[in-house]
């Protein structure tokens, strides 16, 4: 019976990261969607996030501090853009991924020289951290918390995306950037747009991380950023479902083998994934099948 | 009235159009014909303001609209049917028509409706993905799509390219129906036949300039064309 609550608390938990994962994921894969760019300064962003928090909620209660960490993110991820990316947008797509690259350096080596390089706690925010006890499991109301309100926002955005005349707009953009242009639209502010979302729902994910895993380092976004990431690609890349749900298996499955007593192999279970991946199916679970645009 | 004048471009390493001038007053069906690579393409896509032109001015009504970028052109009522019609694959017909009155925020029944006349086919497809039609209907709904922003001048690159013979009479009917509707028609083809045959003007663009020009029906009987485009 132990036994059992056991491996319901790491699928608990398991379900809880899978979330934060497809929260960063998304980023990802609504970047690549529009510009087939993999941005690589987006777990940095994440990070950033977390920095953030720690500053604000030094200061300030958390009900200010919450909304203006989302506001920062999003200021950040969309400069990001605006600033290393957008004047390349004719350049070939190998100038724009070193930029990228470049945005994720420059900003880990900022918060370094910022922050003194030492780890900085995350404040707690009350209620969702606390412990509840359901039965014979033990986890904590973030645990709950997280993969519901991932999917609450993954709904509302799909539904935006499917049913709205910005997201008609997005998937005109993601489709052809020319033709789009010849409807009206304004490229670069559709490009603005995603750049808001995946920075916005990064912030959301670094408070839940953050909130579990309460130590903020400057490298803390790189393998959350790189899980995400793989998730997104195991999902196909491009696709929003393919990266919830590669997140939530991927999520999952490291909890599993760590419950099994295998810790030391969870990363290295993601990165094999990764490998199959591209070996068997390039394209992703749910990925276009040719990604080349014409 | 669009007004070209002087205009040069650069495409692909090279000058793809050379002081060319012309006009398109308004009401007119205006033709430009000529081989693949004469840089009827170039012009068209310069005025739609995804190409910037090296020199000369494109004016409309008196504006200037180099510079101006797309958005703002089609904003003014010039749309352009894009060569290959790219119509958008994963979408819906009727997706498809609505995002091609992105800029409007009036009420877009009527021209749905409007649309769905000119192209009856069109409609029997309102919820079929636009990437399931044939060549011919993703022509239609290219143009209903353009027709959508309610234009006052519509660009057409090529529409009967790759189209069966029978269906390019039905896209060049249409064509007439829509400017006897008052939309001014910019026309380019290689297809000089189809073209010139209901064209008031038509301009021959030979590797980047205007060698001749004149009434539609004129060129039709000119030598040099019928030798050189209409294959007699």
């Amino acid at each position: 019976m132990d036994n059992l609550s056991y491996y319901i608390q790491q699928l608990l938990t398991g379900v809880s990261v899978g979330g934060q994962y497809a929260l960063i994921a998304i980023g990802y894969t609504m970047v690549y969607g529009i510009l087939r760019l993999i941005n690589f300064a987006h777990g940095d962003i994440f990070m950033a996030a977390g920095f953030f928090m720690v500053y604000a909620s030094a200061s300030l209660p958390l009900y200010i501090s919450i909304p203006l960490v989302l506001l920062l993110t999003v200021i950040l991820g969309v400069s990001v853009e605006r600033i290393a990316y957008k004047p390349l947008r004719q350049a070939p797509r190998m100038s724009i991924m070193i930029s990228a690259i470049g945005v994720s350096y420059l900003l880990q080596n900022f918060a370094t020289y910022y922050t003194g390089g030492l780890p900085r706690s995350y404040p707690t925010i009350p209620f969702i951290s606390e412990i509840i006890t359901i039965g014979t499991v033990t986890t904590s109301w973030i645990t709950l918390l997280t993969p519901v309100l991932t999917l609450a926002l993954v709904i509302g955005l799909v539904a935006l995306i499917k049913y709205t005349k910005m997201g008609m707009a997005m998937r005109a953009v993601s489709k052809d950037f020319e033709t789009a242009q010849l409807m009206g639209i304004k490229i670069n502010n559709i490009i603005s747009i995603t750049f808001i979302i995946g920075s916005f729902l990064a912030g959301v994910g670094s408070i839940l991380f953050f909130t579990k895993y309460p130590t903020v380092l400057p490298t803390i976004g790189a393998m959350p950023g790189l899980k995400a990431f793989v998730a997104a690609v195991f999902g196909g890349i491009g696709s929003i479902p393919g990266a919830v749900v590669g997140a939530f298996v991927i999520g999952i499955c490291e909890n599993i083998i760590k419950a099994m007593g295998y810790t030391t192999f969870s990363d290295a279970f993601t990165f094999v994934l990764l490998i199959l991946v591209l070996i068997v199916r390039p394209s992703g679970l749910f990925g276009e099948k040719s990604t080349e645009k014409v | 009235m669009l007004k070209i004048e002087h205009l040069s471009v650069n495409y692909g390493g090279i000058e793809a159009v050379r002081d060319i001038s012309f006009e398109v007053p308004e009401g007119a069906i205006i033709t430009l014909i000529g081989a693949n690579g004469a840089g009827k393409s170039t012009t068209l896509r310069s005025i739609a303001g995804l190409l910037k032109p090296k020199s000369g001015s494109i004016t409309y009504n008196g504006e200037e609209l180099i510079g101006k970028p797309t958005d703002q052109i089609v904003g003014r009522g010039i749309t352009l049917v894009p060569e290959g019609r790219h119509v958008f694959p994963d979408m819906t017909v009727l997706e498809n028509l609505k995002i091609g009155a992105y800029l409007r925020k009036d009420n877009l029944t009527e021209d749905i409706k409007w649309v769905y006349e000119l192209f009856p086919r069109l409609e029997e497809r309102s919820w079929q993905a636009a990437g399931t039609l044939s060549g011919g209907e993703q022509q239609m709904l290219a143009v209903g799509r353009a027709l959508m922003s309610k234009p006052k001048v519509i660009m057409m690159d090529e529409p009967s390219l790759g189209l069966a013979p029978i269906i390019v009479q039905g896209i060049f009917d249409i064509i007439k129906e829509i400017n006897r509707q008052g939309v001014t028609v910019l026309l380019i083809e290689q297809n000089a036949n189809m073209a010139l045959h209901i064209a008031d003007i038509g301009y021959v663009l030979e590797t980047g300039r205007i060698t001749m020009s004149g009434p539609g029906k004129e060129l039709l009987q000119n030598d040099d064309v019928k030798k050189a485009y209409l294959g007699k």
